[in-house]
């Protein structure tokens, strides 16, 4: 015969596998509906690929002082900052080839990135880590540039005036050149202010495009 | 005849003593407008010769060593090295020279700057060296020139160069024909450096480089490196002669002015 105890604890341990069945049933449906979500979220489509164009690159010369422009086909985007970026990278891999005229460590790694600003925003004292201005009307007005350097790329930049000036004022005059709208450049190393590249050229300091453009011509 | 012109406009309202003033001021300017006419300078006594003051700036110091050269010497120990080499050589040619640091040690940029504005000086030369490059490099601050220092009571500290841009502009000129006659390799550039961009003088940054000759009757050709006590020399004399030019031109300057 059945003891009443033994039939009570019978009947709560069924319905406590009842109740655990219930919750590990509702677990797999939650579980099942995140990945669809996940799949969903996956691309479907394959990344369209930019197309070539020219950019000109102003390429420094350590042996002379001197900037030459180079023109370059490479992919770039649409949205200025992202093609301000693809721009530099291209600089700077040139400067990290073996035998370059300007050795600096680094390549397009160098960059972290360009946002070009609209002027009208810097004026009103906005972040300087704003949203690229990616409007065509907003790409008409001058807009002041800035561009993150990695700290990596600055500690191995080397020393001295003249390579300094240099690769400031070419990376200052390939964006105007390629970003006519882009009229100032400041600089910043991993998001912040710092005060030289590597002990001299002024990095607080905002730089006048155009101006750098213009070197190329000035230098012998 | 000037004389008697204006005391016939003098109004009768006046009294004697003040018409008699006013006699004799009349008659003294007109005398004096007399001898300016006829080519007479008057007799002001010549200004005392002002002193030329030259401030060398020696970068770096400390733990800022700055660039590392090529044998492995510090930029701290060449820029230093070459700053007691020229106040020897300026101090031998009559000027007075004042350096931002006798020995290895940190100096911070603003306390440069004040040494160098404070000297109220003729040239304020920052030196530095480099492996990149040929030759030397003589770099102005690339701030747009401001009005004359004369005309400006209030400079910004960061900016205070930007009101001797032009005097700068033709230290550097004078710099570089000195280097170029001597057969140097010289590079002329504008740069943004926050030592010189404070200074309130004719203010250059010099950076030595090696000097890479062109081939000589032997079809080699030579190379000074910065570590050659006898490049070290000639670039230090050669500097020396420049700023002698430089103080000529400025007395030149100083005399012609009225």
């Amino acid at each position: 015969m059945i003891s009443r105890f033994q039939t009570v604890l019978f009947c709560i341990l069924l319905a406590a596998s009842i109740v655990m069945g219930g919750v590990l049933w509702h677990l797999r449906d939650r579980a099942h509906q995140r990945l669809v979500a996940g799949e969903d979220s996956a691309p479907t489509s394959a990344p369209t690929v930019a197309p070539a164009e020219q950019a000109t690159l102003l390429v420094a010369n350590d042996a002379d002082s001197s900037m030459l422009a180079q023109v370059q086909s490479l992919p770039l985007p649409q949205d200025p900052g992202a093609r301000a970026r693809a721009i530099l990278g291209k600089l700077l891999d040139l400067y990290a080839a073996p035998n370059a005229t300007h050795p600096v460590q680094g390549g397009a790694a160098s960059v972290g990135q360009t946002n070009p600003h609209a002027e009208s925003r810097r004026a009103h004292n906005e972040p300087a880590q704003t949203q690229p201005a990616a409007s065509p009307a907003a790409a008409n007005g001058p807009e002041m540039a800035v561009v993150n350097l990695t700290s990596a790329f600055v500690a191995s930049h080397p020393s001295g005036i003249e390579s300094e000036t240099l690769t400031l004022l070419s990376i200052c005059g390939t964006l105007h050149a390629n970003l006519p709208q882009v009229t100032q450049v400041r600089f910043l190393v991993d998001g912040r202010s710092r005060p030289t590249l590597a002990g001299h050229a002024d990095l607080t300091r905002t730089y006048l495009a155009a101006e750098a453009d213009n070197t190329e011509a000035q230098h012998p | 005849m000037v004389a008697s012109l204006e005391i016939s406009r003098v109004p009768s309202s006046f009294t004697p003593a003040s018409r008699l003033w006013l006699i004799v001021l009349v008659l003294s300017m007109s005398a004096g407008a007399d001898r300016l006419a006829i080519g007479q300078v008057p007799s002001v006594p010549a200004p005392p010769p002002t002193r030329f003051m030259v401030v060398l700036d020696a970068a770096h110091g400390g733990d800022d060593t700055g660039g590392k050269l090529s044998d492995g010497q510090p930029e701290k120990a060449f820029t230093l090295a070459l700053s007691v080499r020229l106040r020897s050589l300026l101090g031998a040619r009559g000027m007075q020279v004042i350096t931002t640091r006798e020995s290895d040690s940190a100096v911070d940029l603003n306390r440069r700057v004040e040494i160098a504005n404070h000297a109220n000086a003729q040239a304020c030369l920052s030196l530095h060296a480099s492996e990149s490059g040929t030759g030397i490099h003589l770099f102005v601050s690339s701030l747009p020139p401001a009005p004359s220092p004369e005309g400006v009571r209030f400079l910004a500290w960061k900016t205070a160069q930007s009101a001797w841009v032009t005097r700068s502009l033709a230290l550097a000129g004078v710099l570089n024909s000195v280097l170029l006659h001597a057969g140097m390799t010289v590079t002329l550039g504008r740069t943004a450096l926050p030592a010189v961009d404070s200074m309130s003088c004719p203010a250059v940054a010099i950076e030595v480089a090696p000097e890479t000759a062109a081939a000589g009757v032997q079809g080699q050709p030579s190379t000074s490196q910065l570590n050659d006590p006898a490049y070290q020399a000639r670039v230090a004399e050669e500097l020396a002669a420049a700023l002698l030019e430089w103080r000529t031109d400025a007395g030149r300057t100083e005399a012609t002015q009225p």
